[in-house]
């Protein structure tokens, strides 16, 4: 279920997990959500786009932080529980070690201009990047049961709700969740009746 | 400050975070709020400075952003403080999420749960664009939304690697660009 060319591979070992992981967190700045769409789906291949975006949406919808639950669900996948672990530990021991060493740095540097300026504009790259990643990804709504237009609506509605009406996530995963999900449902419903039982 | 009360007050802030672990939809940065009003409110262990200097550390050092709250464990308690707020932000969501992506993955051909991946897609991309856009409209200034523009179309077209880009959003902060 891949519309890039290249065969879906996977992580060799635990080992690979884990080194995988603390590569591809080190490489996040300012979040890690692009950066690992652009490893797992493109580099490593361990995942298609479609694969990326569901696992994305159970990481979205569990309290948390989003992207540790995708490395949890994905280590899962592939090696049970102990594979959650080292996909986990991988993206957190060594940042976090860098953040407790740069804690500490940073109240020698924090007013320095060229310090100030250099993260600000790390912060900008790293806010479009992360639209960058979500334009990759739209694509993956091509098969989607709910056809474009819904799709694009419902995008729309969570964008507003969420980045200019700042409503609480919560409610809005609730509200246009609950109703994108039921849609789908009678969509697939739909769909199965068309083809006949299986 | 004696053994005693610092092994409470570690158990406090465990305890704290434990709890806020579960409300934390959409990542713990959206329960920064109730943990403003904890350290440095009811527990005065942070100071205000301190409080939003932990989210801007987190975000300038790379890997999850989830990391905050390791350094306002830290700032508030030293290390064993940073343990302390991690394993509490982290048990409860990591366990329900590996718990929650066992039980989806072996019913990923019932309806329901293709429903709801059917269902959550667009919102999934959605909220991607509402990141990006949150992030880029609350710092001050314009010039910086073309640097986050620029990113965003060489993400989408090329297949640069992302770490140029950052990079050279630190030398273009740097110079003073943005």
């Amino acid at each position: 279920m891949t519309d890039d060319s290249a065969p879906l591979s996977q992580p060799s070992s635990k080992t690979d997990l884990f080194v995988t992981f603390t590569l591809l967190a080190l490489q996040g700045f300012g979040g890690v959500l692009a950066i690992a769409q652009h490893v797992l789906c493109e580099q490593k291949r361990w995942l298609s786009r479609e694969q990326f975006v569901e696992i994305l949406a159970v990481g979205q919808v569990l309290p948390g932080p989003n992207i540790c639950n995708v490395a949890l669900m994905i280590g899962d996948r592939f090696f049970g529980w102990r594979g959650a672990f080292a996909a986990l530990a991988g993206m957190m021991a060594v940042p976090a070690v860098l953040v407790l060493l740069l804690t500490m740095a940073y109240a020698e540097f924090a007013t320095v201009p060229a310090v100030a300026g250099a993260l600000k504009g790390m912060g900008a790259v790293s806010a479009g990047l992360i639209s960058g990643t979500a334009l990759k990804l739209i694509p993956a709504l091509r098969r989607n049961p709910m056809g474009i237009p819904v799709c694009a609506v419902l995008g729309i509605a969570t964008f507003s709700a969420v980045a200019l009406l700042r409503w609480p996530l919560a409610w809005v995963l609730l509200g246009l969740g609950a109703a994108a999900c039921v849609f789908a449902w009678t969509r697939l419903v739909a769909q199965a009746a068309e083809t006949g039982p299986p | 400050m004696s053994a005693a009360f610092f092994s409470n007050e570690l158990i406090l802030l465990f305890g704290h975070f434990l709890l806020l672990s579960l409300l934390a939809i959409g990542g713990a940065i959206t329960v920064a709020p109730d943990m403003h009003r904890v350290l440095v409110g009811e527990m005065g262990l942070l100071t205000d400075s301190q409080f939003s200097a932990s989210i801007a550390i987190a975000q300038a050092a790379p890997g999850p952003n989830v990391l905050f709250v390791a350094v306002m464990g830290y700032q508030a308690a030293g290390l064993a403080g940073a343990a302390a707020t991690m394993a509490g932000i982290m048990l409860p969501s990591t366990t329900l999420a590996l718990a929650a992506a066992r039980w989806s993955h072996t019913r990923r051909e019932w309806r329901a749960v293709r429903a709801f991946k059917a269902g959550m897609a667009p919102l999934v991309i959605a909220l991607m664009f509402a990141t990006s856009w949150i992030l880029t409209s609350e710092t001050p200034g314009s010039r910086h939304m073309l640097l986050t523009v620029i990113a965003a179309l060489f993400a989408w077209r090329t297949r640069i690697h992302l770490l140029w880009m950052i990079g050279a959003g630190a030398v273009i902060g740097g110079m003073g660009w943005v």
